[in-house]
């Protein structure tokens, strides 16, 4: 039977974020045949309606209004319990984000419901859904089900493919009205640190660096290889304890998990705290100037070689590529 | 009879070996190489009251026992030795004896500080002709008026020149060879008191191995410790003791070296498979273990019979020799699994195996130790 | 200040993952307090140095867990709660944060203090569970906090931004590392954590019984990754290596 599944639809910076779309796509899958409503909430939101639609959505609920204009707890859930309660639909499904990690437990205490975290895959078995789920950051995997009520999720970013975006979709785009009130959190500033704007943990490339980076500066060429291939930094445990760089950056266990399309490791050893981090990337690259490195075991393609003379030569070439 | 540690010694235990892993290993090879004392870590260990695990609260101590004290040395030995004979000979060969045979005046002015961790403690018996020997004393103290003075040169003293508060033994009477030796409390600043030359060692070289010269050296007759004449039975009865702190050096030499090359057998792969599923590999490992296992049982055993007042010359004796063997054998075994790689300063273990070999020597060398346990045997 | 940290007795993040009988096996495995949850500690004892009260650490968890609020005990926390009950083999988030409800809704509580995340389960769900069911405010991924009377700041982690806040008590803040620098627990403290308060409940002392407390999730199955072969160790000259490389994740790869 159709499902009825409701996804968050997450504007940063004025736009979308492609997790949505990866939700869009994942709530598709689980509706099995039945409606994929998009919800957007905002100061201003209806122009982004349509590309929801475009990737998939079949309807958009909007819900536009001054207190939505950033993220603040008790106006989001507030809203979306109203929009919950109204839709009464099967599933909502929202990014692994620190907007979806920070609403979907609150939605989920107050309907008294589960909620799976950081889903990266899943399974459609008649009408049960089972969702994949990292555990121990990736050294193990768990799958799961919810057993009644709304199928609350979170997926994490860059585990589903996004659907291709169709301009000839089309779908309802409606506006509803909902009370805000009570707000115990006043936001007082936000102060803009993501490097290059592209966070961790949507990054289709990371460019990380360990202990071999040796110093801040070190930390350079990392950054210039990462812009060059649209991606961002990273760091183990070891070059953030070191002082080399933020402990933002940090991937592994304590960490950040990251699961990019390309991880590029710099003196990185391969500790078994950072691999837990990043091993599920899709394919991995190892520079260092250890053969017997441990990270060399986890990597797609390894360059045994002191990362200051390799990264400036792959961005010497790259860039001479892009000349072509 | 139960082999468990208690919560409270597994508690200190997990404390120690995160401070160790976080505080000390990451600049351990790096003060080896520069062969560099390092007293901010000293004072890090004080501020967690590492500095007097087994003297009483009374005098500035935690009240815990000689197995609490034994397992932190361990554990740092663990990553660094050095940084293990520095609290080993700060507990053992310094607080000790002004435990034991100090008045309360003496325990509150010296142990105290020591307990707290604000003085370092050190001990200073071998001389250059002396050395397991110690009735071939040549340091000489003379009384006038209200202080003796001392004259001599000690060698071979761990934490020499970066220690404040010195236990001393000199001869009062050369006539009386063995019984004619006082052991005396000596402050680094007290008059004619010199550090002289510093040790380029081996191995354990961030931790300082020096000369101390006497010339003149004023110290005032409250500062004999125990009675005149009685510095031999002082200086032997620390020894005992302080044999099992060099057991529990070696052991975590030891067991730091076996974990080293355990990990390295692990990832190591060679004719297709990980060396350490090699049996000539995997069989040394289990050899090691073996070693490992039965030295810090000897070595817990004697702490144990230290903290429960019961006899412990003997077993400290037992624990020392069989643990400083095995710390020898374990490192250079640790050595040969790591193979080309394990000779070089690219990995901790060739650091192990040059730290090993004074567990083996100093409180007593290995044959020391053997007329030791024969002559408790035979007596 | 009543001052509460919910914690958690985790594997150290060292520890490889073995599966024995469709679980994981703690066999030999070395255990810690999650990592964050130290983070939340350590903000625990600095608030109550700085506006005095007591710290009060709690677990739901095994039995064996008494260990770890023994460090939290002798890091500086006055008591400890363990909520032990074999009825919890199954328990997932919603069953955590019920049972931490039911002890902490009589309680006068000013703050409460959560790890952002475990190193095991990793979902992050159970402190702001239990902000909901409290009906407090609950703050996530903190960085900074300074409470002032009534109110707190915070400064929270955005996803590598920096996000100001202000709240009202009582609050629930989750912590992310950057807040502080935890302490270790001091031998002093080791030797005094045995005389402090720890008490031990089940269900049935909190009012609560197996139905409360029903897991809303089940797992179906725990497996480990596919083991990733070891890939290709590039030879020859460095300059041929990088360019082989990029051709390898243009053509192979497909990723660049």
């Amino acid at each position: 039977m159709g499902k009825k599944v409701l996804v968050f639809g997450e504007i940063r910076d004025g736009g979308l974020r492609n997790v949505s779309f990866e939700a869009i796509a994942a709530a598709k899958k689980m509706a099995d045949g039945g409606k994929v409503v998009g919800l957007l909430l905002g100061e201003n939101v209806k122009n982004l309606a349509n590309e929801l639609i475009e990737y998939g959505a079949d309807r958009v609920i909007i819900v536009e209004n001054e207190l939505l204009k950033a993220y603040i707890p008790d106006a989001f859930s507030q809203v979306i319990m109203q929009v919950i309660d109204a839709e009464k639909p099967d599933a909502f499904l929202l990014g692994h984000t620190a907007v979806g990690k920070d609403i979907s437990p609150r939605i989920a205490a107050k309907l008294k419901s589960g909620l799976i975290s950081d889903a990266v895959k899943l399974e459609v078995d008649g009408d049960a859904i089972k969702f994949i789920r990292p555990i121990y950051s990736g050294k193990a995997f768990e799958k799961l089900v919810i057993q009644e009520g709304l199928i609350l999720a979170t997926i994490r970013p860059n585990n589903f493919d996004p659907l291709e975006k169709d301009a000839s979709h089309t779908g309802d785009v409606v506006s509803m009205d909902v009370e805000i009130k009570d707000l115990r959190t006043i936001i007082k500033e936000v102060v803009r640190k993501a490097v290059g704007g592209i966070d961790l943990s949507e990054a289709k490339v990371i460019v990380s660096g360990g202990r071999g980076v040796k110093s801040k500066e070190g930390f350079k060429p990392l950054q210039e290889l990462a812009d060059l291939l649209g991606g961002a930094v990273g760091a183990s445990r070891g070059a953030c304890d070191a002082e080399y760089c933020d402990y933002s950056l940090q991937i592994g266990q304590t960490g950040k998990v990251v699961t990019p399309d390309l991880y590029i490791a710099c003196g990185i050893s391969g500790a078994i705290q950072h691999v837990a981090g990043m091993s599920n990337s899709k394919v991995i690259v190892a520079i260092n100037k250890d053969p017997e490195a441990s990270i060399f075991s986890i990597a797609d393609y390894g360059i045994v070689g002191d990362l200051f003379e390799v990264v400036p030569l792959l961005i010497e070439e790259l860039n001479s590529i892009a000349v072509k | 009879m139960r082999f468990k540690l208690t919560e409270e010694h597994e508690m200190i235990r997990d404390m120690v070996r995160d401070f160790a892993k976080n505080e000390v290993e990451p600049t351990a090879a790096k003060r080896d190489e520069e062969q560099k004392f390092d007293r901010a870590i000293f004072d890090k260990m004080a501020e967690l009251g590492l500095a007097g695990i087994p003297w009483p609260e009374e005098y500035g101590g935690i009240g815990s026992d000689y197995l609490a004290y034994c397992i932190a040395v361990e554990e740092l030995s663990r990553v660094d030795a050095s940084v293990g004979v520095m609290l080993s000979a700060h507990t053992s060969l310094g607080g000790w004896p002004v435990y034991k045979f100090g008045n309360e005046e003496q325990k509150q002015k010296y142990l105290r500080p020591m307990a707290q961790g604000e003085k370092i403690g050190a001990y200073c018996l071998t001389e250059p002709g002396s050395g397991s020997d110690a009735g071939g004393m040549r340091t000489t103290a003379r009384l006038e008026g209200d202080h003796y003075i001392l004259n001599g040169s000690k060698i071979f003293i761990t934490n020499g020149g970066v220690a404040d508060i010195y236990v001393v033994f000199a001869s009062t009477d050369q006539s009386q060879k063995t019984r004619g030796i006082t052991a005396f409390i000596v402050e680094s600043d007290f008059l004619g008191f010199s550090v002289g030359k510093k040790e380029n060692k081996l191995g354990i070289r961030s931790s300082p191995t020096t000369e101390i010269i006497f010339d003149e050296c004023k110290v005032p007759v409250e500062n004999v410790l125990g009675k005149i004449g009685e510095g031999f039975k002082i200086a032997m009865m620390t020894l005992d003791g302080g044999r099992n702190g060099i057991a529990a050096q070696a052991l975590g030499i030891a067991q730091g070296a076996l974990d080293a090359a355990t990990n390295y057998a692990k990832d190591r792969v060679q004719f297709g498979k990980p060396i350490a599923e090699q049996q000539g590999i995997g069989f040394k490992l289990a050899d090691m273990a073996t070693n490992i296992e039965a030295a810090r049982l000897l070595t817990y055993q004697a702490a144990w019979l230290e903290s429960e007042g019961l006899p412990y010359g003997k077993e400290s004796a037992m624990s020392k020799l069989f643990a400083g063997d095995t710390a020898m054998k374990v490192t250079t075994e640790a050595v040969q699994i790591f193979g080309g790689y394990g000779y070089t300063k690219d990995y901790p273990v060739e650091r192990y195996m040059r730290d090993a070999k004074i567990t083996q020597i100093y409180e007593g060398t290995q044959e020391i130790q053997r007329l030791v346990i024969s002559r408790m045997l035979t007596k | 200040m009543n001052i509460f940290v919910i914690m958690k007795r985790t594997f150290d993040t060292e520890e490889k993952i073995n599966i024995k009988g469709g679980k994981v096996s703690g066999d030999g495995a070395a255990f810690i307090i999650n990592p964050y949850d130290e983070y939340a500690i350590e903000e625990a004892l600095k608030l109550k140095e700085e506006h005095g009260g007591e710290v009060t650490v709690i677990t739901v968890g095994e039995e064996e867990s008494e260990k770890e609020l023994r460090t939290a005990l002798a890091m500086g926390a006055d008591k400890a709660v363990l909520i032990s009950d074999e009825d919890l083999e199954n328990a997932d988030q919603f069953s955590t944060a019920t049972i931490l409800a039911g002890y902490l809704k009589d309680k006068a509580v000013d703050i409460v203090l959560a790890g952002n995340v475990t190193v095991d389960g990793g979902s992050g769900q159970v402190g702001l569970r239990l902000a909901e069911e409290l009906g407090i405010s609950g703050v996530t991924m903190i960085t900074k906090l300074t409470v002032n009377g009534e109110t707190a700041t915070i400064e929270r982690d955005l996803e590598g931004d920096l996000e100001i806040v202000e709240v009202s008590l009582p609050l629930l803040v989750t912590c992310q590392q950057g807040l502080n620098e935890p302490r270790y627990p001091s031998l002093p403290g080791i030797m005094k954590a045995k005389k402090k308060p720890f008490e031990t409940l089940e269900l049935d002392d909190l009012d609560l019984d197996e139905d409360d407390v029903q897991a809303k999730i089940k797992s179906v199955e725990i497996f480990l990754p596919p083991v990733k072969a070891a890939g290709k160790v590039l030879k020859g000259e460095l300059s041929q290596q990088v360019n082989e490389l990029i051709s390898l994740l243009k053509t192979e790869a497909k990723v660049i």
